[in-house]
């Protein structure tokens, strides 16, 4: 017996599975930095700066970030499938979200390595 | 055809003031607005956080912005979404894992986010707006 699934719509599994992970990984990462910034009180520019200049938390801020535009990657193509139905559109509107994001994620490098 | 008769006779309530959303389904909702709307402020937030980094005279201008009484109450609401966001966010990571499924604990865990995410956003926008 040949037992396939045909119109199986696990092509969205991955999706599903990074939402949730990249969810979880910002969701550790609100907790640390909340705790973090109540803990220092920074009030001033040199306490603030030196937060992110700490090796440890420059590097869970950028993948908090590099989390964030996954993330919105995949709930903001969702909103569009819903909401947006001729295709034309629907692809222009997915490829500009694309666009932006990849292009905060650089900004976000940036940021962070140039402080 | 045979398609076009079973559509009429479905039934349709289109009295959009006497529907109501119960709590869960306005938790939902506020979910994918707040998502929507944190990714559409993301340029004003990436430039907060590289004005308030790059040195002392351009965190100074990022703290005037921020002092700015239209900038407060858009970055109280922001802050309120955020909040909304993650901890619907962890509810529904919880329901996905089968936690809290059933509906008296679904109705009470959508009331908890309502309050702690209200209470977090106060504690937080007292502390770093007023
Ligand atoms: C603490 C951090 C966060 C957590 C725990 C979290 C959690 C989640 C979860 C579990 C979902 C899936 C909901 C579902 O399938 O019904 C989701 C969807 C989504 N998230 Fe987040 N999220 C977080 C941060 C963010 C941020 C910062 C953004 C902003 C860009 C964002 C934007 C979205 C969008 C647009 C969706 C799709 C909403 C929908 O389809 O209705 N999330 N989030």
């Amino acid at each position: 017996m040949v037992n396939r699934v045909l119109v199986g719509a696990h092509y969205g599994l991955k999706d599903w599975i990074i939402q949730r992970a990249t969810a979880v990984i910002m969701a550790v990462y609100t907790v640390v930095f909340l705790v973090v910034v109540g803990a220092v009180g920074p009030d001033s520019f040199e306490a603030w700066r030196g937060i992110f200049a700490n090796g440890f938390m420059k590097f869970a801020t950028f993948l908090f970030l590099v989390s964030l535009f996954y993330h919105a990657w995949i709930g903001v193509r969702d909103i569009w499938m819903d909401y947006v139905k001729p295709d034309g559109l629907r692809l222009l509107m997915m490829i500009a979200t694309a666009a932006v994001l990849v292009g905060y994620a650089g900004w976000a490098v940036q940021i962070l390595w140039r402080m | 055809m045979a398609e076009m008769a079973i559509k009429k006779r479905r039934p349709k309530n289109l009295d959009l003031p006497t529907i109501r959303l119960p709590l869960p389904g306005i938790l939902s909702i506020l979910h994918r607005i707040s998502g929507a709307a944190i990714f559409l402020l993301l340029p004003f937030l990436l430039w907060l956080l590289q004005a308030s980094l790059t040195s002392g005279e351009t965190f100074a201008s990022a703290k005037a912005v921020v002092a700015h009484p239209l900038a407060k109450i858009i970055l109280l609401g922001l802050i309120w979404f955020y909040m909304h966001h993650f901890c619907a966010g962890i509810r529904y990571l919880l329901l996905d894992l089968h936690k809290g499924v059933e509906l008296e604990a679904a109705r009470l865990s959508s009331k908890i986010v309502f309050v702690v995410s209200i209470a977090l956003t106060l504690i937080i926008g007292a502390k770093v707006l007023w």
